[in-house]
C-alpha cells in the first residue's frame, strides 16, 4: 500500500493564557487521522473547533505541543517538502502593492520554473479563477472574493500533490463556489489529494469521499460521508396543496409554506394520510423520503458539545 | 539563497512603491536651501558647513528609514498575515529573514547612494571644483550605510519576539547606547568590583559600537580616513550583523503565528 498523503499522529497544541501563561486552552486534542492517496477529503466542524489550528500545524505556521504529523511521508517541518503542497490560508491577504500577476509570479519564482513557465502558468491561473480582466490592479484594490480567488490560484500555480484549503469556499458568490468545486474535482481527476475544510456541508456531502468531523479540538468521526450519518429513514414527507378550505386534523401538524403544506409521517402512516388529504380535497404535489443528513449528525454532536461544556463551566463555579 | 533574493528583491520592491524614496525630495530641497544660504554667508567654511549637514541628514533620514521599516519588515508580514502563503512555499523563515533584511538594506544603499550624489552636487556647487580629498565624504557615506545594516539587523531581531512599539523602543535604546560604547570602554575598570569589571567589560563588547563609524569631522575638514579603519569597520558589520541574524532566525523559526 502507498504512503497515506497525508498522516497525523496524536497531534495536540494548546495555547498558554493568563497571567505568566500558566494556564492552557487546548485547541486540538490528540488528533490522529489519514488521509489517503487522491481522495477529497472535507473537514467540517463549528467555529472554533480546531480545523485552522490543524491545518497551521501541517503547514509548519503553528508548532504542535505534542504528536506529528507527515505529508507524503515526510515530516512536516521539512520545507522542501513544501513543493508538492499547496495551501489556501483562511481569509487570505496578499502584499496590497502587487497586481494579481504580480504576487503569482512572485510566488512562482519560489518554486524552479523557467520565466516563461512562470508566466504561462500565471496565465492560466488567473483565467482558471476568473480574474484575467483584474490581473493589473493592486490587490489593495481587491474584494474580499476576488482575494480569495488569488488565494486559491496560487495554491495551485505549481501543480502540488497535495491541496490544502482553509475554507476555499468563503466570501465567495455562487458563481465562484460552483467553480472551486469544480477545480477541486478537477484536481481529484488528475490524482491530487485534497483536504479542506467547511462549514458547507452539502459541499462536504457531495465533493468528498471522506470527511472528519471535529468539535470542540476532537476528531468526532471520520468516514464516507453516507456511512459516517446512520442512513435509516426517519419518516416521509408529503407537499401538497388544498383545492378549497378544509379542517382535517392532520393539517394542524403540516407547515405552510405560500400555498404549499409539508407534513412528516412516519412510514407506516403514510397511506392513511394520504387518504385522509384526498378526502380533504388535497392535491399531492410530491411525496420523498426524510433521510438523516450530515447536518443532523452535525448537529447532534455540537448539541451533545455545547450541553457537556456547560456542564463544566457549572461545576467550575 | 536564491530564494532569500527573490524575497530581498520583493522588500524593494514594497519600498519602492510605498514612496519610501521621496524622502529624496526633501534631502533635495535641504541641500539646495542649504548651498544657497552657504554661498551668501560664508567665505571659507563653505565646505565644512555642507559637509556636516548633509551628511547629518543622510544619517538621520537612514536613521529613520532603518528603524521604522526594519522593525516593520516581519511584524507587519505577520499582522497583515501576508506570511502565511509564502511559508507554505518551499522557503525557509531563515531564508525569509535573510531576504527581508538584504532587501531593506538594497533600499538604504540605493537611497544613501543617491543622497551622496545629491551631497557632491551640492559641494561642487559651493565650491566650484571637486578635489581627491572629497572622496573621504563618500567613505563617510559608506560608513553611514554600515551602520544602518547593524541598525536593521537589531530591529530585525526585536521584531521577532517583542512588539513593534517595544521593539522600535529597544532599537532606538541601543543606537544610543551604542555611541557611548567608547566611554564605557574608557572606564576605570580597575577600581571596581571585579563582578562588576567584567559585567562593564561584556557590555561594552556586547553593544554595538559606533563610535568608529562617525568619521563626520575628518570628512567636513577633507582629512584621509585610513584603509585600516575601512577594514575594520566593515568587518565589524559584517560578523555583528551574522550574529544578530543568526539570533534572530533562530527566535524566529520557532514562534507561532498567530
Ligand atoms: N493564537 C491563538 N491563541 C490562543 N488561542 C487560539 C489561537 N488561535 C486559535 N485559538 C483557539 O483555538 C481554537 C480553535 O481555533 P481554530 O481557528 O482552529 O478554529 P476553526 O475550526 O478554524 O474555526 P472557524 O470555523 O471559525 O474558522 C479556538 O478556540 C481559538 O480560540
Ligand atoms: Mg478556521
Amino acid at each position: 500500500m502507498p504512503d497515506p498523503a497525508i498522516e497525523i499522529e496524536n497531534l495536540t497544541k494548546e495555547y498558554p493564557f493568563g497571567f505568566l501563561h500558566l494556564k492552557k486552552r487546548t485547541s486540538l486534542e490528540g488528533l490522529s487521522m489519514q488521509v489517503e492517496m487522491g481522495d477529497v477529503f472535507g473537514f467540517i466542524g463549528p467555529n472554533g473547533a480546531g480545523k485552522s489550528t490543524t491545518i497551521k500545524l501541517l503547514m509548519g505556521l503553528i508548532f504542535p505541543t505534542a504528536g506529528s504529523a507527515r505529508i507524503l511521508g515526510k515530516p512536516i517541518s521539512d520545507v522542501e517538502m513544501h513543493r508538492d503542497i499547496g495551501y489556501l490560508p483562511e481569509q487570505p491577504y496578499f502584499y496590497d502593492y502587487l497586481t494579481a500577476a504580480e504576487v503569482l509570479d512572485y510566488f512562482a519564482r519560489f518554486h524552479d520554473l523557467t520565466a516563461a513557465d512562470r508566466k504561462d502558468r500565471v496565465d492560466r491561473m488567473l483565467k482558471k479563477v476568473g480574474l484575467e480582466t483584474a490581473r493589473k490592479i493592486q490587490l489593495r484594490k481587491y474584494s474580499k472574493g476576488m482575494l480569495q480567488r488569488v488565494g486559491l490560484a496560487q495554491a495551485i500555480l505549481h501543480d502540488p500533490k497535495v491541496v490544502i484549503l482553509d475554507e476555499p469556499m468563503s466570501g465567495l458568490d455562487p458563481v465562484g463556489r460552483r467553480e472551486v468545486r469544480d477545480i477541486i474535482l478537477e484536481l481529484k481527476k488528475d490524482g491530487k489529494t485534497v483536504m479542506f475544510s467547511t462549514h458547507i456541508l452539502s459541499d462536504a456531502e457531495t465533493l468528498c469521499d471522506r470527511v472528519g468531523v471535529i468539535v470542540g479540538g476532537k476528531l468526532r468521526g471520520v468516514g464516507a460521508p453516507g456511512t459516517l450519518v446512520d442512513m435509516k429513514t426517519l419518516g416521509m414527507e408529503i407537499l401538497f396543496e388544498l383545492t378549497k378550505p378544509s379542517n382535517v386534523p392532520l393539517l394542524s401538524s403540516a407547515t405552510r409554506t405560500g400555498e404549499c403544506y409539508r407534513l412528516q409521517v412516519p412510514e407506516q402512516e403514510l397511506y392513511g394520510a394520504i387518504e385522509q388529504l384526498r378526502g380533504a380535497g388535497a392535491r399531492i404535489l410530491s411525496v420523498s423520503q426524510v433521510k438523516a443528513t450530515l447536518e443532523e449528525f452535525f448537529m447532534n454532536l455540537v448539541e451533545a458539545d455545547r450541553a457537556q461544556g456547560a456542564a463544566v463551566e457549572v461545576s467550575e463555579q | 539563497m536564491r530564494r532569500a533574493g527573490v524575497v530581498a528583491l520583493n522588500t524593494f520592491r514594497e519600498a519602492v512603491r510605498d514612496r519610501v524614496l521621496y524622502n529624496l525630495v526633501f534631502f533635495a530641497l535641504l541641500m539646495i536651501a542649504a548651498s544657497v544660504a552657504v554661498g551668501q554667508i560664508s567665505i571659507g567654511i563653505e565646505q565644512t558647513v555642507i559637509v556636516s549637514l548633509g551628511l547629518s541628514a543622510i544619517s538621520v533620514i537612514g536613521l529613520l528609514i532603518s528603524i521604522f521599516l526594519g522593525v516593520a519588515l516581519v511584524s507587519k508580514e505577520m499582522d497583515k498575515r501576508t506570511l502565511y502563503a509564502l511559508l507554505a512555499k518551499p522557503v525557509r523563515r531563515s531564508e525569509f529573514l535573510l531576504g527581508k533584511f538584504a532587501g531593506l538594506v538594497l533600499t538604504l544603499a540605493v537611497n544613501t547612494a543617491a543622497m551622496a550624489l545629491g551631497l557632491l552636487l551640492a559641494m561642487l556647487y559651493v565650491k566650484h571644483s571637486l578635489e581627491r580629498s572629497d572622496t573621504v565624504v563618500l567613505v563617510a557615506v559608506y560608513f553611514i550605510l554600515l551602520k544602518l545594516a547593524l541598525i536593521v539587523a537589531l530591529a530585525l531581531l526585536f521584531s521577532c519576539f517583542t512588539t513593534p512599539l517595544l521593539a522600535i523602543l529597544f532599537t532606538v535604546g541601543l543606537y544610543i547606547a551604542g555611541l557611548y560604547v567608547q566611554e564605557l570602554r574608557n572606564l576605570p575598570i580597575e577600581v571596581m568590583s571585579p563582578p562588576m569589571s567584567a559585567f562593564t567589560k561584556w557590555l561594552s563588547y556586547l553593544l554595538p559600537n559606533f563610535e568608529n563609524f562617525n568619521v563626520m569631522a575628518m570628512a567636513a575638514h577633507g582629512r584621509v580616513v585610513p584603509g585600516a579603519l575601512i577594514l575594520q569597520n566593515t568587518l565589524y558589520t559584517v560578523v555583528y550583523c551574522t550574529i544578530v541574524l543568526t539570533a534572530a532566525a533562530a527566535v524566529f523559526s520557532r514562534r507561532n503565528l498567530k
